[in-house]
């Protein structure tokens, strides 16, 4: 099972692109090259467009900056955040590919407990290529797994499973914690190393975290909107939140499933927790009207496609969050601007995007 | 928690942080840092620094997170102390073998200190064997037939389900229930597993079903709740049920056991995860513990297959029980939590001649999914018992019709409940 040579068969190297939004540099890629390199990359510039962010030789990429963006969307441009990481959604928007895996540039790679480097990518690639189980909670895990199963009980009507949509996978060393929690346990590392994957189940929401993130483009892809964060904005540091609930209530609502676990990364960088306590606190009044909405919405029957969903959860964000504060309102807008970027831009195969600097 | 080296580094850097983002006006050199983030608490002197700012965004952010100072945080779980008491706890063995002097000595370093109830299966006509050094009561046919009467006996308590017996004249708080082919299980470090242990802590420490924790129990050394869970939802609920897994002969059915006759399961996974809301799950008895008061005669001896047998394969009641126990803890909101701990099942019987019998269980689990995915009960059923007496009307009235076993697994739920009246078990 387990892949023994640190360079992997390069599964899906025609369909899956590596999304990675950065400010500083992308020095963390020379540690991912073994299990990088046969891939195309998106990188999605963030902050001061004049600066130029240096990629390391070898790598086959494009990169756009707020230029870029402003140019292919135009008006649209306004539903990508500007000065945060959110602005990575824009990468999942011109990709060409099935597959997508983003990843942060405070993100290296992991030990599993053996000593052993932890190709991330393969394990995501297992993940989105095996079928989930949303519909019954089974409690060996992911039974699809080389040495688990489905357990006594187990209906076997289910065991077919449902396609895999999301892999959310985990990291080790620095949490990923909000600043409340981290100014009281600023010392606090995730040493645990769990060897699980599991279906999250269906009807249960839960904190997506976009660090170390893949999903299949074609089944989710409009949905991972990840918001308006930033600058200009009241709130950060809630964008994949945000487009994780998304996800989730149309993943359940589709029939497709989400995956949590391996594969871990080691997230190297603690942000100033200060900082984060500016940027989260509306989120973290917020998130308690969220929640339940989320909770609660339903999408009608005819929602058949990710975006008539998509749309759908924006006329109702609208409606019942918008009392809440006028910044949903504003993110209904921009959720519905953003499935009309999404549409233009990849209405037909042939569809030309003019590209950022290519490689 | 903290080294001194790494209190230092906190010191010097929180300090930094600290001089640079307040106001000079903030004296913050005589507050001890380190003993507040040992204390893990978001106490007055980091509350003190807070309002010292004088932002208002911060200080209704303060007023609407409720601190308190000293009572249970809403903020950022620390290690609490969840301890349970020896002597609230049953460990109840249900003997489907007669021998049980090597099962006892394996576990005695781990259960010598608890009182034991072992149940001797009716069917079993050998006398038990149990080893000296423990605090045990023995119950046997005599003593069942004079609760329950022999018909009722035979009906409810034969084969693994004799251990309900012990459940229903238990008078603890806490139950943990292990199969008697079972070892204690080695970790991924090579050291040994405590299951009751790790059963008393689950049990001790909220359950969080209402949003899942990507990573895992938020009330583990070492763990937390993720950036993005509801504060409102940090204080979780009781947890009545703690579902642990098996090393070596996984709890999996005949057919696929026989279809991988050389499957083992080597993987230790370090979770401990609770179960969502509305999610259902097949609970297996082989390893379990709960919270008797609480949970009181939601699991239960209901469905008998007509084929039952002496090996897990050949049973269901377990699984049909753990789905209504599932659905009362969801309605009373109260969690079941799975994963850890692990103990070592040893190899026992053969699939292939498992799968030879009707394996009726597999498709009777078919028939029960929709009515346990749709079943509601009524605001009314505010215990365990109520609950269960509503499951049972339920299950005569929707899934009688589609099986005798059905019809027969209602029945035993009200004698249950009767005999859990009776023996004075109830729940007020």
């Amino acid at each position: 099972m387990a892949g023994g040579s640190v360079s992997p068969t390069p599964l899906l190297k025609d369909e899956l692109d590596i999304v990675i939004p950065t400010i500083r540099n992308l020095d963390f890629l020379e540690m991912w090259r073994p299990f990088f390199q046969p891939y195309h990359l998106i990188i999605v510039q963030d902050g001061d467009p004049s600066k130029t962010i240096k990629v390391p030789e070898g790598f086959d990429y494009e990169l756009y900056n707020r230029n870029d963006i402003n140019r292919i969307l135009g008006p649209k441009a306004s539903c990508i955040s500007f000065k945060d990481s959110a602005c990575r959604c824009f990468g999942y928007m011109v990709s060409k590919k099935k597959y997508i895996y983003t990843i942060d540039d405070d993100c290296f790679v992991a030990k599993d407990p053996t000593g052993k480097d932890i190709n991330a990518l393969e394990q995501h690639i297992k993940n989105l290529l095996s079928p989930s189980t949303p519909f019954f909670f089974n409690t060996l895990y992911d039974p699809y797994r080389n040495g688990a199963d489905f357990v006594r009980g187990y209906p076997f009507s289910l065991r077919e499973g449902a396609p895999t949509a999301v892999s959310h996978g985990l990291w080790l060393n620095i949490p990923d914690y909000d600043a409340p929690t981290q100014l009281v346990k600023p010392l606090e590392r995730n040493t645990r190393y769990v060897d699980a994957v599991l279906t999250i189940p269906k009807g249960t929401l839960f904190p997506m975290c976009g660090m170390n993130l893949a999903f299949n483009r074609e089944l989710i892809g409009p949905a991972m909107y990840f918001g308006l964060m930033g600058d200009g904005q009241p709130i950060g540091r809630y964008d994949d939140m945000w487009a994780g609930w998304c996800t989730k209530v149309i993943c359940d609502h589709l029939g497709l499933g989400v995956k949590t676990g391996l594969p871990y990364i080691y997230h190297s960088k603690a942000s100033n927790p200060f900082v984060n306590l500016k940027k989260e606190y509306k989120g973290i009044f917020w998130q308690e009207e969220c929640i339940p909405f989320f909770q609660n919405a339903s999408l009608p029957k005819d929602c058949t496609s990710v975006q008539k969903c998509y749309l759908e959860l924006a006329k109702q964000v609208k409606e019942k969050l918008g009392k809440v504060d006028d910044y949903f309102v504003k993110l209904a807008d921009a959720m519905v601007t953003w499935i009309e970027a999404w549409d233009e831009l990849n209405s037909s195969p042939s569809a030309a995007i003019p590209n950022g600097n290519a490689k | 928690m903290a080294t001194v080296d790494g209190r230092n580094k906190c010191t010097g850097k929180l300090k930094f942080i600290l001089s640079y983002t307040i106001n000079k006006q903030i004296l913050f050199q005589g507050m001890s840092v380190p003993r507040t983030l040992r204390a893990g608490k978001l106490n007055e002197k980091i509350l003190q620094l807070f309002i010292a700012t004088g932002k208002d965004e911060v200080l209704s952010f303060i007023r609407e997170l409720n601190i308190h100072p000293v009572i249970t945080p809403v903020l950022p779980t620390q290690m609490a102390q969840f301890s349970v008491k020896d002597e609230d706890v049953d460990i109840v063995i249900g003997a489907v073998q007669s021998d049980l002097t090597s099962f006892m000595n394996a576990w005695k370093p781990i259960i010598s200190r608890f009182h034991l109830i072992i149940v001797k299966d009716p069917d079993l006509k050998e006398d038990l064997k149990v080893p000296e050094g423990f605090d045990v009561n023995i119950y046997t046919k005599a003593d069942m037939d004079q609760v329950a009467g022999s018909a009722l006996t035979s009906q409810l308590f034969s084969g693994f389900s004799c251990r309900y017996f012990g459940y229903l004249i238990s008078k603890k708080k806490y139950v943990i229930s292990i199969d008697d082919d079972c070892l204690p299980a080695k970790d991924d470090k090579g050291f040994q597993v405590d299951a009751v242990a790790q059963h008393l802590f689950n049990l001790a420490a909220p359950a969080t079903p209402l949003f899942f924790n990507t990573l895992y129990d938020p009330y583990r050394k070492g763990a937390d709740f993720v950036r993005g869970y509801p504060f409102s939802m940090r204080e979780g609920v009781t947890c009545a049920l703690s579902c642990g897994l098996w090393l070596n002969l996984a709890d999996l059915d005949a057919p696929t056991q026989a279809l991988k006759p050389e499957q083992r399961n080597s993987r230790y996974v370090d979770a401990v995860l609770t179960i969502p809301a509305k999610a259902l799950m097949p609970m297996s008895g082989i390893n379990i513990g709960f919270n008797r008061e609480v949970l009181g005669p939601a699991l239960f001896p209901g469905l008998k297959l007509a084929g039952e047998g002496k090996f897990r394969w050949e049973t269901m009641e377990d699984v049909f029980g753990g789905m209504c126990a599932k659905v009362i803890c969801d309605h009373l909101k109260i969690g079941v939590k799975t994963g850890l701990p692990y103990v070592w099942r040893q190899e026992r019987g053969d699939a292939v001649q498992s799968l030879k019998k009707e394996w009726e269980g597999v498709k009777l689990m078919e028939e029960v999914i929709p009515f346990f995915q749709n079943v509601k009960l009524p605001v009314e059923a505010v215990t365990a018992e109520d609950c269960l007496v509503e499951i049972s009307k339920q299950i005569k009235e929707k899934l009688g019709p589609l099986n005798d076993v059905f019809g027969q697994a209602a029945d035993a739920m009200i004698q249950w409940v009767n005999l859990w009246r009776k023996a004075g078990s109830s729940s007020s």
